[in-house]
């Protein structure tokens, strides 16, 4: 973009040097943590002067945390087949429907990601309580699954956008109902956006925090709500360990997406 | 002419058209059950007393109390003092990405979205080990002999605005660098070759072309900004308190659920007047364009 400048060499230096800082600083704290992981110490010592497993023995040898960690992949898990249905029925519906009808649905379904999650989170509290539901998995699902749904449809929109509906209408009028249309033509045919829909409602789960922290309680805590209580009141390098392999499923997430968007 | 359209095919249409607005119906059943029933639920919440009853006396309680004033300046003081950043941060940034060959960029691309990727609590997990007091930053910086003492870096304002940059940071990126991504080279070549320098060619030609994608994003860090919670509740320390902080003491600590949603609402008016804010500059963005490019 800038090739017309290359007189202007040191202008380039100085803007890169100070992108190079801001990357730096974007990546520092996720990278900081894994060293700290493999300390030997009780200590945050940077760099380690020894090197272990314990964090780790420490994590998995935990019923609290190992009780989370089932709660947040069981919650993940149900978050995204439920919210992936309803986010592919509701983008067929956009889809077909168009203009100022399909755009006041997705104002709708787009609202959840735009109010705080503060605000979700107490207004889901006060809705739980009247039906006694507060602290059950149920209703820490609700919420995740209305956060997913927006996700989901920001994947799964442009995607049936390029779809050819005239597939469908030929299936119809071949004689199959509605059930082996969307089965047989459309699931086929979305299958890499559904898989990444799929995957993006799945972190969206497990990453969320805030309606976790009002909702979840005992044996139904996730990951984030423990780890958010944790880090209140002091820090143990067993979070730095969590962080860890938290962090390498995500990336290890990512990347599929990524590569399968490419193929 | 008229097209006279065959009643039973009309009929056709129409039911057509209601069984894809059925399909809606799952999804936007769970948002009103999940998001907008529970909104509601916290404007029905802020007139009842505990026992039931219909009052306004959480509104005077609220209204009344210095903290609550105080509470509605940090949340302002948090959220414009994050986007100033990331606009000063962002834009270079986003220009020096959009002027990379395209493979570069994208890798780059890449490592700038991994914390977008990173769960909220592992970053700030992150950034407790490197701000506090016998944290990273503080080590190096005393063992360099550039401070004689620690310097409070968390539990703190500047901690808590340390961690919203860097959540909101990439949020902010995507839409700027997209915008500078789309600025035809040809117009930057052209302003070179009739002699505008590299100061004039930022000022005149890209600044005005990203302005649009730096409204997205600064809109999308206010959105985010305004009611954030893990990041002023962790590195904040309990010393600083937006609104989001406060709600959650009057609900947990408190069980005051009065208190609680007339804070919220409060949240919600402060989200509404920033809205027509937004709306309104919008408007005088887009006239600017049009008469810049008139002109």
């Amino acid at each position: 973009m800038l090739e017309a400048y290359p007189q202007n060499r040191l202008a380039r230096i100085v803007l890169w040097s100070f992108a190079a800082l801001v990357m730096a600083f974007l990546m520092l704290p996720t990278l900081v943590v894994v060293p700290l992981s493999f300390s030997a110490s009780n200590l945050l010592e940077f760099p380690p002067h020894a090197y272990s497993l314990r964090w780790y023995e420490n994590f998995f040898g935990s019923a609290t945390w190992m009780a989370a960690l089932r709660t947040s992949l069981i919650l993940g898990t149900l978050t995204a087949l439920i919210a992936v249905p309803f986010a592919l029925l509701a983008c067929i519906s956009m889809n077909r429907l168009g203009g100022k009808t399909a755009a006041s649905i997705q104002g709708i379904l787009l609202t959840p990601s735009v109010t705080p999650g503060i605000l979700l989170a107490i207004g889901l509290f006060f809705v739980l309580a009247a039906q006694r539901l507060v602290g059950t998995l149920f209703g820490v699902l609700v919420g995740h699954v209305v956060l997913a749904v927006p996700v989901a449809c920001i994947v799964l929109l442009p995607a049936l956008a390029r779809f050819d509906w005239n597939q469908v209408q030929a299936a119809r009028s071949l004689g199959a109902d509605w059930a082996r249309a969307v089965g047989g033509i459309i699931v086929p045919q979305l299958q890499l956006s559904l898989l990444s829909a799929t995957l993006m409602a799945f972190l969206t789960s497990l990453d969320e925090s805030v309606i976790s922290i009002f909702i979840a309680s005992g044996r139904n805590s996730t990951m984030p709500k423990l780890m958010f209580l944790s880090l209140r009141d002091q820090i143990d390098p067993t979070i730095a360990a969590i962080s860890t392999l938290w962090t390498a499923i995500v990336v290890v997430v990512v990347v599929i997406v990524a590569l399968r968007q490419k193929a | 002419m008229t097209v006279t359209v065959d009643p039973a095919l009309a009929g056709d249409a129409r039911r057509e058209r209601r069984f894809f607005l059925s399909l809606s119906l799952p999804a936007l059943f769970i948002v009103g059950l999940a998001a907008i029933l529970p909104i509601l639920w916290i404007i029905r919440q802020s007139f009842l007393t505990t026992g039931g009853e219909y009052t306004v006396a959480n509104y005077s309680k609220v209204l009344s109390s210095g903290l609550t004033w105080s509470a509605l300046v940090t949340t302002l003081e948090l959220s414009l003092g994050t986007l100033a950043i990331c606009i000063l941060l962002g834009t270079p940034l986003a220009l020096a990405l959009a002027s990379a060959r395209p493979r570069v960029a994208n890798l780059l691309m890449a490592f700038v979205m991994l914390p977008l990727w990173t769960a909220i609590l592992v970053r700030t997990y992150g950034w407790l080990v490197l701000l506090r007091r016998d944290g990273l930053i503080n080590a190096a910086l005393t063992g360099s002999g550039l401070t004689a003492e620690p310097l409070p870096l968390v539990y703190n304002f500047t901690g808590t605005l340390i961690g919203m940059v860097h959540y909101m940071l990439p949020l902010f990126l995507l839409p700027v660098y997209a915008a500078m991504r789309d600025i035809d080279p040809n117009l930057i070549r052209a302003a070179a070759s009739m002699g505008a320098t590299l100061g004039q060619v930022i000022r005149t030609v890209i600044m005005p072309l990203s302005a649009g994608g730096i409204f997205s994003g600064s809109v999308i860090v206010l959105i985010y900004s305004i009611g954030f919670f893990i990041t002023p509740a962790v590195l904040g320390g309990g010393k600083v308190n937006p609104l989001s902080t406060r709600i959650e003491r009057a609900l947990s600590t408190f069980q005051d659920w009065g208190s609680a949603s007339v804070l919220g609402i409060l949240l919600l008016v402060l989200m509404a007047l920033i809205g027509v804010m937004l709306l309104a500059a919008r408007r005088l963005l887009a006239q600017n364009t049009v008469a810049a490019s008139h002109a």
